[in-house]
């Protein structure tokens, strides 16, 4: 047990017993699968095609909102390289779908039906349509665990939107409830404020809604103020979620030279350097593998900033839930 | 007893744990979840008792561990929790057998907390403690339910000559 919790050697015993107690999950899965399949199968035309217009709006409609957004992510690409800092490059998402299976009460965990196989790693972040739902903190070669934000073991790096003040997001183990337990009396912050993930520690992209601010206490007798927040995400409503690859951690611009060859301190390669170190050693080795991959397949990792981005994740690197 | 007959039904007692797993995970609502008994420790502790020469401790860690990475628990930690109640039945199965059923459940009531406790006790070393009284309902609720089990049990033991 020690070994377990402390190291990683158990990993594999623990993925090839999961590998062989997959026919469980699977069966208890089933039912509900199955139903959904039925529905899909038995669904009248009309109805089909009530949906289908009304998916047709919604593209529309989020199309329109998406021209918009192209004009704004090249102008921001424009303003980064005039700054000479990181940009944001496309995403490459995967849908998973949850199991309908019950883990340990007490925790808040889920279990997707894609693994290493879909090379999912620990780590990763999950969202689903609203904001982040969690991370995956096991991996198996079919199935994948994941924690919740709001599992009181969890925690995660924010900011709030209206003015960038930065804190971590903690889980309290309540589904609707989070707490940000390290935010002075006297900081910026109110109810309704919509807190984002920052992108610090390097596991979460940045920039993606986690909570809303529900209640902000300040009680003079106490060094922190007590916030609470509701996450945006539908925690116990998804069944559909998606599986993000962050983008690669981009390379300083100007590798690290000796420093007899450096020109002078204002070199601005070297404050590069610094930002990029830490989030460099953030992933583990097996993110390090998706992520070298991710490179190759996002043409806005070399994008010039005439061109704009692709917001929209490429078509080739969705795949589909079949 | 003849050699031939002491390997005989085993299938059930195989089929018996595999639907223990299952039940172990099928979802139920949310309020119902912090009560669902133990279902893989009930049916070993039954075929502990009633054929303690098939079942021991070795079928019992092994199910532990199955059911660890079933629910998503550190390696070895059901596994620890059922060596400990199976070895007690398998010392008690001789007078645990004599009881009436309602003695009998309330034995189990004592072995099923036990490993609970020891459960919580794991659960409180490695940072994740339960402060909820409702964390003992599942052995309460094991112990209601073991009449029920156990006469289901036996009457597939005897239907299968399972010995």
């Amino acid at each position: 047990m020690t070994v377990d919790h402390r190291q990683h050697h158990l990993d594999a015993l623990r993925s090839s017993i999961s590998v062989g107690l997959y026919p469980i999950q699977f069966l208890i899965d089933l039912p509900s699968t199955a139903g959904d399949w039925l529905q899909e199968s038995f669904s009248s035309r009309r109805t089909l095609q009530e949906e289908n217009a009304r998916m047709h709006a919604q593209h529309l409609l989020l199309q329109a909102r998406l021209q918009k957004f192209e004009a704004l992510e090249a102008e921001n690409l424009r303003l980064r390289e005039l700054l000479d800092s990181s940009f944001k490059a496309s995403d490459r998402v995967l849908i998973a779908e949850l199991m309908s299976v019950d883990l340990d009460p007490y925790r808040h965990e889920v279990l997707l039906n894609k693994g290493k196989a879909h090379k999912v790693y620990v780590g990763q972040p999950l969202l689903d349509a609203f904001g982040v739902m969690g991370q995956i903190v096991e991996a198996t070669p079919y199935t994948a665990t994941a924690m919740l934000i709001t599992d009181p073991a969890h925690a995660i790096p924010v900011q709030v939107n209206r003015n960038g003040l930065r804190s971590i997001v903690v889980g309290t183990g309540k589904l609707q409830e989070l707490s940000l337990p390290y935010i002075p009396n006297s900081a910026d912050i109110q109810a309704g404020d919509l807190l984002v993930t920052s992108g610090l520690g390097g596991r979460f992209p940045p920039g993606y809604p986690v909570a809303e601010v529900v209640a902000v206490t300040v009680d003079p007798g106490h060094a922190f103020a007590q916030i609470t927040a509701r996450p945006l995400s539908h925690l116990d409503r998804s069944r559909e979620v998606l599986l993000v690859w962050p983008p690669a951690p981009r390379r300083p611009a100007i590798e690290p030279v000796d420093a007899g060859e450096l020109d002078g301190p204002g070199e601005p390669g070297a404050t590069d350097t610094g930002d990029a170190a830490p989030t460099d050693a953030a992933p583990t080795d097996a993110s390090t593998d998706a992520t070298a991959e991710t490179v190759t397949d996002t043409p806005a990792a070399s994008a010039t900033p005439a061109t704009p981005a692709p917001v929209e994740t490429p078509p080739s690197a969705v795949e589909q839930e079949e | 007893m003849s050699a031939l007959a002491q390997r005989h039904g085993g299938g059930i007692i195989f089929l018996s744990l595999i639907v223990a797993l299952l039940l172990t995970i099928v979802p139920l609502p949310e309020d119902l979840r912090l009560l669902r008994p133990d279902w893989v420790l009930l049916v070993l502790i039954y075929w502990a008792m009633a054929l303690p020469h098939r079942v021991g401790v070795g079928i019992g860690w092994i199910m532990g561990l199955i059911n660890d990475v079933l629910t998503g628990m550190l390696l070895g930690q059901h596994a620890l929790a059922y060596c400990l109640v199976i070895f007690l039945t398998l010392k008690l199965h001789q007078r645990l057998r004599l009881y009436p059923l309602w003695q009998q459940a309330q034995s189990v009531l004592v072995l099923l907390a036990l490993g609970q406790l020891l459960l919580l006790w794991i659960n409180g070393m490695i940072g994740r403690p339960i402060h909820s009284w409702l964390y003992w309902a599942p052995s309460v609720l094991g112990a209601l339910l073991w009449p029920v089990l156990f006469v289901l049990l036996r009457g597939l033991r005897r239907a299968f000559r399972v010995v």
